[in-house]
């Protein structure tokens, strides 16, 4: 019998595409009975990371509840792209109160179809990082504390965006915003702080925590698929670069989302119940400077007067996310046997 | 039935009546004994289907009740002081989406310097915010009122503030009617919301409004209030016709007939104003007191026919808006606009001074006689004010002064001693 090499239609993602998988398998956004959860005419920028996500995510809640979903929003780019009046591109039904209560809201929703007998309907909170690390992030807590059945879902392009590009407590370390101007000493954001929140909220206990990009999207799919067969508090981080507030033209949004996997910088993971319990590996291993490169906010670390100690310590960072969640199993596994 | 009931019982038994479905709970004094009241009955199974939730502040207290709300439950929290300037930004949203959430607000003065004791301050600052906000004079009215803000919340699509003084009413013991099941049934039809989360009929709420039509939705929100104004007098009286009771409506005038001079006031202390009046007209002074029982919307015209006979109009409340007098006051002076009558203001009460019924008696001597500032400071301590006052003209660097009073008012008593 003659062997026949299959080859997969290779996307540069190394994932496989929907043509060659089973109809189980394929990716929700393939379907024609897809929801459409936010359509079409909204106002997001051209190469918009977090419409991307936003539209996977809940087309993926959508299929993962039967249809029976509500969706709290907080206040920033998604609410304001999506619903200007008096247009509204959500075909689900969608409340936004305010910037900062959004899982809260959504705590109050849930309560409301548990009163009402629908345990059916379920509940997702969203909001950018800021709304969700800074100004939401009482309320995220609280939330996460009582365990209420809510998914909450964090855009997060690391910066107030909606405003106008300013820092948040997820702006990486070096980078431009309009809040830390690259000027002094230390250029763009200082090291040193910031907020991780996927580990914040594993530190809750709550049943699932998980980080996604717009990268691999039947991943960021079944993560919302996992994540709804769970009750109690969840939360999903997704990855989702801007090119206006990154500086960054707007065909390479999934690019970069893939580097940022890829380099290290952002890894991509699930915990249960405060463990993790899967990590998604580094495929083809990449230094931070072919990912910070392809950014503006980061222009100042290159060129004649570029700062290869700032990118050196930015690669420090990537190499520690690499450790601390063993993303590169290979090396780990060499290393092991090097050790015997 | 008649119980002797402290009146947080009283309002927490009267909620509980009233079948909420979303209560949610965030601790401040001297709210607490409502809020520890009714998770009692939810823990114990006997308000079902209902959600008790414990949150983690005042802000995610209105903001669950927001979510609830607009997902069709019947919705209560209840609050004071540094709480509800803590929700604000919520409380304002919730107004905002016409979603009818009916909170107690227990009044309490604002800090710095922190005092835990009643005033109004903290009603005053949400006035603007597109709630209904209602005054208790006592217990019974509190806990009548409630029932008829629910009524009254979810036939507008307006929230209700219903506003009882901290300690002197929350902690205070007397007897209470309070309603049976069935009456507050016939009172209160189930809650059925125009607008709700649905998944099998999604909107979207809490869209973006521009320019374009911002003013419009505005103004149809303050039509809502004066709807408010023709709705509250009718659902008082159906209330009164099926209870005896004469609590709501607008306003409470007492023996204003033939009154020269009319004490406006607020809450409880109007108990004590018509002790003092009832004291002035066996003097023979024809005087009299209207109690405002909704602030929001303000009653003008019913508060204009109330004083178009009086020649004085004395608004004594308990808080004022600083570098400018009274906030009640501002009011009244739009509704006696155009007539004769001499407005005087009495700041009183506040952080919980006590209101004696002799300073009462008086000041409205004194106003009668025409010696009567136009803002005046009830039983102020004149000598602290002029020793701090002094102080301050010594140096001038900035700093706070209660520290300051508080030494000066410890150091004269030993003084003293």
């Amino acid at each position: 019998m003659s062997e026949q090499r299959v080859h997969f239609y290779q996307v540069g993602s190394f994932a496989v595409g929907n043509r060659l998988l089973s109809a189980d398998d394929r990716t929700v956004q393939s379907s024609p009975h897809r929801t459409n959860s936010i359509d079409s005419g909204h106002r997001a920028c051209q190469g918009c990371g977090e419409a991307l996500g936003a539209r996977y995510a809940l087309d993926a809640a959508m299929r993962a509840t039967n249809g029976q979903l509500l969706a709290v929003n907080a206040t920033g780019c998604l609410e304001v792209f999506s619903t200007p009046y008096p247009e509204t591109s959500w075909r689900i039904p969608w409340l936004h109160s305010l910037f900062g209560n959004a899982p809260a809201v959504a705590t109050g929703v849930a309560a409301a179809m548990r009163v009402k007998g629908r345990s059916d309907v379920r509940v997702v909170g969203q909001a950018g990082d800021g709304g969700t690390v800074d100004i939401g992030f009482g309320t995220l807590s609280g939330m996460f504390e009582r365990n209420d059945d809510v998914l909450f879902i964090c855009y997060d392009n690391e910066g107030y965006m909606n405003t106008g590009v300013q820092r948040s407590a997820a702006t990486p370390p070096a980078a431009r915003t309009a809040t830390t101007d690259v000027v002094g000493a230390e250029p763009g954001n200082v090291f040193g702080q910031g907020k991780d929140l996927p580990r914040i909220a594993m530190a809750h206990d709550i049943p699932y925590v998980a980080t996604a990009t717009v990268a691999d999207l039947h991943d960021l799919e079944q993560k919302v698929e996992r994540a709804m067969s769970f009750r109690g508090a969840r939360y999903l981080h997704v990855f989702v670069p801007c090119p206006l507030g990154w500086g960054s033209a707007s065909n390479e949004t999934i690019h970069l989302a893939r580097l940022a996997k890829e380099t290290g910088l952002f890894p991509v993971f699930e915990a249960e119940y405060g463990v993790v319990t899967n990590v998604s590996p580094i495929r083809r291993p990449a230094p931070v400077e072919e990912y910070l490169k392809l950014q503006r906010r980061y222009a100042h670390l290159f060129g004649p007067k570029g700062r290869p100690d700032i990118v050196a310590r930015l690669q420090g960072i990537a190499d520690a996310n690499i450790a601390r969640y063993g993303l590169l199993p290979e090396r780990d596994e060499l290393d092991s046997r090097e050790d015997d | 039935m008649l119980r002797q009931l402290e009146g947080s019982k009283a309002i927490a038994e009267t909620v509980a009546l009233c079948r909420p479905e979303v209560v949610c709970a965030y601790p401040i004094s001297p709210q607490t004994h409502i809020i520890e009241a009714i998770g009692v009955k939810v823990k114990e199974g006997s308000l079902a289907p209902c959600e008790y939730i414990n949150v983690e502040s005042e802000f995610a207290a209105m903001s669950v009740s927001i979510g609830a709300s607009a997902a069709g439950a019947r919705a209560y929290t209840a609050t004071a002081s540094q709480g509800l300037l803590f929700m604000i930004e919520a409380v304002y949203n919730a107004a905002g989406l016409g979603l009818p959430i009916v909170m107690t607000l227990a009044n309490r003065a604002i800090g710095a310097p922190i005092n835990i004791w009643n005033d109004h301050s903290d009603a005053m600052a949400v006035r603007d915010s597109g709630w209904i906000q209602l005054f208790a004079e006592t217990n019974q009215e509190a806990a009548d009122l409630h029932v008829q803000a629910f009524r009254l919340a979810e036939e507008l699509s307006v929230p209700v503030m219903v506003c009882m003084d901290g300690f002197i009413l929350t902690h205070a013991v007397e007897g209470v009617d309070l309603m049976d099941q069935a009456t507050v049934d016939r009172f209160l039809p189930t809650y059925e919301p125009r607008q709700v989360l649905d998944p099998d009929d999604p909107v979207s709420i809490g869209a973006m409004v521009g320019p374009e039509a911002f003013e419009e939705v505005r103004y149809l929100a303050h039509l809502r209030q004066l709807d408010a104004l023709d709705y509250i007098p009718v659902i008082a009286e159906e209330f009164a016709a099926l209870t005896g009771r004469a609590s709501g409506g607008l306003i409470h005038p007492y023996r204003t007939e033939d009154a020269d001079t009319v004490v406006v006031a607020l809450g409880s202390v109007l108990g004590t104003i018509k002790d003092a009046v009832d004291r002035l007209r066996d003097g023979g002074q024809r005087v009299g007191v209207l109690g405002i029982a909704s602030f929001r919307p303000f009653p003008i015209a019913a508060v204009r026919d109330a004083l178009a006979r009086a020649h004085r109009v004395i608004v004594v409340e308990k808080a004022f808006s600083l570098g400018m007098g009274g906030v009640l006051a501002t009011d009244v002076s739009m509704a006696t606009l155009g007539s004769s009558a001499v407005l005087n203001t009495v700041v009183a009460g506040l952080g919980g001074r006590p209101i004696a019924q002799h300073s009462i008696e008086t000041m409205i001597e004194q106003a009668i006689r025409g010696e009567l500032a136009d803002l005046t400071f009830l039983d102020l301590d004149e000598g602290v004010i002029a020793r701090e006052r002094a102080r301050m003209a010594r140096t001038r660097r900035s700093g706070p002064f209660a520290e300051n009073v508080l030494r000066d008012i410890s150091q004269t008593r030993e003084d003293r001693s």
